[in-house]
């Protein structure tokens, strides 16, 4: 088990070191460092000695991938490849283009990120399950039909819309919550409401019809029927067998987006003005940051391949017959 | 002249492609067998129906031709300009602007302005539009009328039209036996309600706004309708850049074992460890740095457009083939021990020849299942990949630029809520039918299923 909990996180190394590659490559082989000087100087008639300061400062003076001017390690070390990743390998993400400490940024952003992220997921989960143990308790009637319908129908609405017309009806038109912004503190509460909200509504579709794919599976196996032919009322065999037994996918499956709950969504928090992660990096998106957006990357693969590992580790923990080697 | 943009081309190839893949399958029995299945669910044939109608007007709007305009006064504009059979078909939406925003069949503007009236004295009021309802001398009085009027014509016409496609079919029907399926009456049933709307459509749309007009006072009828291909585009062509890499890689990663497992498995793990929105968002905002750099490239508008959203396919299928890959490599591990495989393999049957003939036709139901998987979720992606400005060119008509425009239409007092609804409709339908086909397909071709 910890050999192969090692093994994995010896594997982080190169997938990391591709995402670093890959991004990079998208960056700056495409586009010179001079383009990306020109872009946030603003104007098209910058001097080249504007361009030549800007890139000293940010450290983009160097040659890309292979300094020739330097000897032996320096032909590597000395180049924006080699100090832009390594800072990222121990997450000092340096400064952002506009001059910002990137790390202070994350560590400020990342607590609206949360306070949106945890409650839509644990409210998110404990919808869907019941929805979809409701439809599986009335397997075959037109409730079920009907219930059915309506996640199609759900899930073909963009979550956009989800956003306007909640925003619209429950900010604007009822005034039962703030339509944007955020406080730090307690007083978030009312903030974080609306999103949460809506977050577990636009899920409920696909979340829905997913566990009750889990469900059905579960219930099809033949344990079932031995405790209905026991004589076990059907709730019985559904909370204290199926349920009991489906835990485990489901377990595995919240694991693994744990840590990108880091990340915070994107769309949400852009539409509803709070300052966290997710609307940190459209913004970067939107002012072509690319110091921003690299980090981000880099912070995403990562936090994505722990949760891949604490999965792995989670299946051994709730499933005793898993054995990793 | 035909000039074709480099997407239209893409849609030309897939069609013929889509073709072939159909005469196929209608000549093997037990490719067929399934396909039937689907389209003798009412589900399957109503949605199938549906998205066909879809893929049509699609694909009239990727037929471009250098056409010149017969202005609204009866001159030809004497500049042709780039425009698709659909265009052309809707020249009265097209060419029938307003100043800026009018309500759904509003004969006034939306907001009050000076003016002169009838009695030319100039005043504060609401301006009478300049083509929505513009034919009624009193349209306060015969507004309503005239709509009714006008959609029993529409549905008269829509009638009639289906009426003969019926008469075809059944005459046919008399010949061949295709044409007597169980899924041929939903399909007829769902065309009518078609036909019917774009009667009504066809009728109404000369004469009035019937989704209103925007910002610019162009008509958003046309602009949804005009979305319709970027959505399409976007859902069909991604799912073909990303199908050949998921196919190659999941079968020789499964198949082959080894160091190329390995390889390939470290790829899709790199890859699909990068949030996809960001690995768009860093693609596209180097597409424009690009762009801005070498504009000689890019000589119009609609090149660039165009560029940015065949770079879109490409980058949403770079992004996307890992899950398949993943399924396929799976599949193909339990499939290689096989004990037919294992034979033909005995046998000294080549391994390419193995894998050909023996490994992906019985991969190829999760290939289908798939893509139509896939369509819905690429089309919503769409929208919100153009909500944060790194989907489609702003000037390439798409929902998400719609939803993106109106949500601070949304926050206008009186609101303006047509633009959003039109394109909330249009983006629903489409969706809801992909889904439920797929659901569809995915009960005929899942042996899995339940």
């Amino acid at each position: 088990m910890i050999n192969y909990i090692i093994r994995r996180l010896l594997y982080v190394f190169p997938v990391l070191l591709g995402v670093n590659v890959l991004t990079f490559v998208l960056f700056f082989v495409v586009n010179s460092p001079d383009d990306m000087a020109r872009m946030q100087l603003g104007d098209k008639h910058v001097t080249q000695a504007a361009i030549d300061n800007w890139k000293q400062q940010r450290g983009y003076d160097l040659p890309l991938l292979w300094n020739g001017t330097e000897t032996g390690v320096q032909h590597i070390s000395k180049t924006i490849f080699f100090e832009k990743s390594v800072g990222l390998f121990v997450f000092d993400f340096g400064l952002s283009d506009s001059g910002r400490d990137i790390l202070a940024d994350i560590s400020q952003r990342m607590w609206p990120s949360l306070a949106i992220a945890i409650p839509s997921l644990i409210f998110g989960v404990l919808a869907n399950i019941t929805f979809a143990l409701l439809l599986l308790f009335y397997r075959g009637s037109a409730l079920e039909i009907s219930g059915l319908f309506l996640c199609i129908t759900l899930m073909s609405i963009s979550g956009l819309f989800y956003i306007i017309i909640g925003q619209y009806f429950i900010g604007k038109l009822l005034v039962l919550t703030p339509i944007s912004g955020y406080s730090p503190g307690l007083g978030a509460f009312k903030f974080i409401l609306l999103p949460v909200f809506i977050g577990v509504v636009s899920g409920l579709g696909t979340g829905v019809r997913w566990y009750r794919t889990l469900f059905l599976e579960e219930a099809a196996k033949d344990y079932v029927k031995t405790a209905k032919a026991k004589g076990l009322s059907d709730l019985q065999v559904l909370f204290k067998h199926v349920l009991k037994n489906a835990m485990i996918p489901i377990l595995t499956g919240i694991v693994v987006i744990l840590p990108l709950l880091f990340m915070g969504s994107l769309i949400t928090e852009s539409f509803f003005g709070i300052p966290g992660l997710g609307s940190y990096t459209i913004d970067a998106i939107n002012r072509q940051d690319f110091a921003i957006v690299r980090s981000m990357v880099f912070l995403g693969s990562f936090l994505y391949i722990i949760g891949l590992l604490m999965t792995d580790i989670s299946y051994t923990l709730v499933d005793p017959r898993v054995r990793l080697e | 002249m035909l000039t074709l943009l480099w997407t239209d081309m893409a849609v030309f190839a897939l069609v013929i492609g889509g073709m072939l893949a159909i005469w196929r399958i209608s000549k093997k029995k037990h490719l067929r067998e399934p396909w039937s299945e689907v389209f003798n669910r009412p589900m399957g044939a109503i949605s199938f129906t549906v998205i066909l109608a879809f893929l049509l007007i699609g694909l009239l709007d990727s037929t471009r031709l250098r056409y010149h305009d017969v202005l609204p006064n009866g001159e030809v504009n004497e500049h042709a300009s780039l425009l698709s059979v659909l265009d052309i078909m809707l020249t009265p939406l097209r060419l029938q602007t307003e100043k800026t925003y009018s309500k759904p069949f509003a004969h006034t503007a939306y907001a009050k302005e000076m003016s002169t009236d009838a009695e030319g004295v100039t005043r504060w009021l609401y301006p009478r539009l300049t083509h929505g309802g513009a034919h009624l001398a009193n349209p306060s009085v015969d507004k309503k009328s005239d709509i009714f009027v006008k959609t029993i014509q529409g549905l008269g016409y829509g009638f009639l039209a289906w009426a003969v496609l019926f008469l075809m079919i059944k005459f046919l029907s008399k010949r061949t036996e295709v044409f007597q399926s169980k899924a041929l009456k939903y399909s007829l049933l769902t065309t009518l309600g078609i036909f019917c709307l774009v009667g009504v459509f066809a009728t109404l749309g000369p004469y009035y706004h019937i989704l209103g007009t925007d910002k610019v006072g162009e008509d958003v009828l046309y602009q949804t309708i005009k979305s319709i291909r970027t959505g399409l585009v976007i859902g069909a062509l991604t799912t073909i850049v990303m199908l050949p890499i998921a196919i190659t890689l999941g079968l020789m990663a499964g198949f082959f074992r080894g160091w190329v497992d390995d390889v390939i498995q470290y790829l899709y793990t790199t890859l699909s460890s990068i949030p996809g929105v960001l690995l768009i968002a860093a693609t596209i905002l180097m597409a424009q740095v690009y762009m801005a750099n070498n504009p000689e490239l890019f000589t119009t508008v609609e090149d660039r457009a165009d560029m940015r959203l065949l770079l879109l396919c490409v980058i949403l299928g770079m992004t996307s083939w890992t899950g398949l890959c993943r399924l396929l490599r799976a599949e193909t591990l339990k499939i290689r021990e096989m004990e037919y495989v294992v034979a033909s393999r005995a046998l000294g049957v080549e391994r390419l020849t193995v894998l050909k003939r023996h490994v992906l036709p019985n991969v190829m139901h999760l290939v289908m299942i798939t893509i139509v998987l896939d369509f819905s979720g690429l089309v919503l992606a769409e929208a919100v990949l153009s909500y944060i400005n790194i989907g489609v060119d702003p000037s390439t008509y798409s929902w998400g630029n719609m939803i993106n425009t109106s949500r601070l239409e949304m926050a206008r007092e009186p609101i303006v809520w047509w633009p959003l609804t039109a394109a909330f409709v249009f983006m629903f339908t489409l969706v809801l039918a992909a889904n439920l086909f797929a659901d569809a397909v995915r009960d005929a071709f899942d042996p899995r299923s339940l």
